[in-house]
């Protein structure tokens, strides 16, 4: 795609803007940009890539529909926010936002699962979560097997951990 | 001022620590925030002021900061800053901050806690040599104490949440400071770094990222923080750096065996330039500290000439001339004033000579 500005070279910043509720797109080459006082291209550059939106045509679907609605109730970040810095507002907006974010970890992780230190206050948490998936995995097994007097059992174990008030130790 | 508090060298290296000659240390940097308190580049100041109160008395609590410097950014002159950046305690972007921030450095420069940085906590542990795992347990360790206090956001799916995405998970970046001379001499450092980036880590130069590599100086660092635990990511990391030791050594070796008469110009003439020079930039001054420490590495010196010369790396930075002269100075008479501490220190350095080189295994050369 060409420059917007001197239509000779190859634009590479492509900004996105939102006046009086429309959105103004422009795509620069590195030269323009800078004379735009665009200072920190690649800063642009990063965030476009950050939320998959390589395709500049796409930028008009997503962003018009998705800033209306998506803003974090905990701390008023929304997805223009995230795209202007690459940045999240606050821990809370990964779950706010966490459709937008799963295509993106993968991309730039090995994983997209969280396999190391469990902090002690959260480790008893995990631990009753894990067992309950477990759980509810066996019963899913144990239905489809027929075994109803396991499945019974099964169901009760996970009815009493699910009761458990949060700061009860675990037996 | 208030740094005066931290002793004079910086990080660089003297004490234990293995492969000291190549690796100069190693770091363990990692990213913690609270739970849903907005993240300090979007937080307002208020809000920012008020995490920064919250965070630094559990901060200099710990036992390991027993004796530390605690200062608030907005007490630091630019000056402070840049020298706490040359000693890789803070960040060049934390060295932006004012108000609402604040770093808390221990006693021997080992440990230090960057509060509101990116993210609310960013701590880092520090050690001459390569001992990635004593430095990650380290600070670890520290991690764990604050974790009693402080209520830090995690998630069960996602681990450590930070206000960048790409430190998601772990939190963690473990990086080692490299000296690699023999590599870029025989023009084998491209290679290099173009197979470590292939396997997913990351090569910077002496100040991070987007810094130029001076000096012959490399930061080698995992790039990904989320899917590996911890102790697999440092083991990868260590195991890579025990690689790239050997081909650094390798190199020297070769260069010693069929290029022994171009190694000893350069060290020649790297010795002729600092010891008789009235100007010299930073940039010059490292690389030819460089050239230097390499001749002490293949026994062109005494080992006991390791240490002034490694102090020199530090002392000629800019921030640190600048502030041993106690007035403001210009470029070019930083330029002079480098220039005369690196020649009254090298003033009894006694010229190169093979002689010292002590083991038998290298091929020798004739001088």
């Amino acid at each position: 795609m060409l420059c917007d500005s001197c239509k000779t070279h190859q634009a590479s910043v492509f900004l996105t803007q939102i006046v009086d509720g429309k959105m103004q797109k422009l795509n620069l080459c590195e030269t323009c940009s800078k004379k735009n006082g665009v200072t920190d291209p690649t800063g642009f550059a990063l965030a476009d890539l950050l939320l998959g939106l390589g395709a500049p045509q796409n930028i008009e679907v997503t962003t018009t529909t998705e800033i209306a609605e998506g803003q974090c109730p905990t701390c008023g970040f929304t997805q223009a926010d995230f795209k202007k810095t690459g940045r999240l507002g606050c821990s809370d907006c990964y779950e706010t936002f966490a459709d937008q974010l799963q295509p993106l970890l993968s991309g730039m992780h090995k994983g997209t699962r969280h396999v190391g230190k469990i902090p002690v206050r959260q480790f008893r948490e995990v631990e009753l979560t894990n067992r309950l998936m477990d759980l509810r995995t066996t019963l899913q097994k144990s239905v489809l097997d027929e075994d109803y007097e396991l499945a019974a059992k099964l169901r009760d174990a996970i009815r009493q951990i699910e009761l458990l008030p949060a700061n009860q130790p675990l037996s | 001022m208030k740094i005066n508090r931290l002793s004079k060298s910086g990080d660089w290296p003297s004490g234990d620590g293995a492969n000291q000659s190549i690796v100069i240390t190693s770091r363990v940097r990692l990213a913690r925030n609270l739970a849903r308190l907005p993240f300090p580049g979007w937080a307002k100041k208020a809000e920012r002021v008020q995490t920064l109160d919250l965070i630094r008395p559990a901060v200099e609590a710990l036992p390991a900061m027993k004796d530390a410097t605690s200062i608030g950014l907005q007490d630091l002159t630019a000056l402070e800053k840049q020298v706490l950046v040359e000693r890789h305690m803070i960040s060049r972007e934390h060295a932006a901050k004012g108000v609402g921030s604040a770093v808390v450095i221990n006693k021997k420069q080992t440990l230090a806690i960057m509060i509101n940085e990116e993210d609310h906590l960013r701590m880092q542990s520090i050690r001459p040599g390569l001992q990635l795992k004593n430095v990650f347990k380290m600070i670890d360790s520290v991690d764990s104490e604050l974790e009693a206090t402080l209520d830090f956001a995690y998630s069960r799916d996602l681990g450590y949440l930070t206000a960048c995405p790409t430190n998601v998970g772990t939190g963690m970046r473990a990086s080692a400071m490299l000296h690699l001379p023999g590599l870029v001499l025989s023009e084998q450092i491209n290679r290099v770094v173009q197979g470590v980036n292939k396997i997913g880590l990351a090569v910077r130069g002496l100040y991070g990222e987007g810094t130029e590599a001076m000096g012959n100086l490399f930061q080698i660092s995992n790039q990904t923080t989320l899917g590996q635990k911890e102790e697999e990511i440092i083991g990868n990391l260590t195991k890579v750096i025990e690689k790239i030791i050997e081909h650094e050594e390798n190199a020297r070796a070769v260069l010693m065996e069929k290029r022994a008469n171009t190694l000893l110009d350069q060290i020649g003439r790297a010795y002729g330039t600092l010891t008789f020079a009235y100007s010299m930039t930073s940039k010059e001054a490292l690389n030819l500290l460089s050239v230097m420490r390499l001749g002490i590495d293949l026994g062109f010196f005494e080992p006991d000439y390791r240490h002034p010369i490694d102090e020199l790396f530090m002392e000629t930075q800019p921030a640190h001339l600048q502030k041993s002269s106690q007035q403001k100075l210009s470029a070019d008479e930083r330029d002079n004033l480098r220039a005369a501490i690196i020649r009254a220190k090298l003033k009894d350095f006694p010229k190169p000579d093979l002689s010292h080189r002590s083991s038998g295994s290298e091929p020798k050369s004739e001088g």
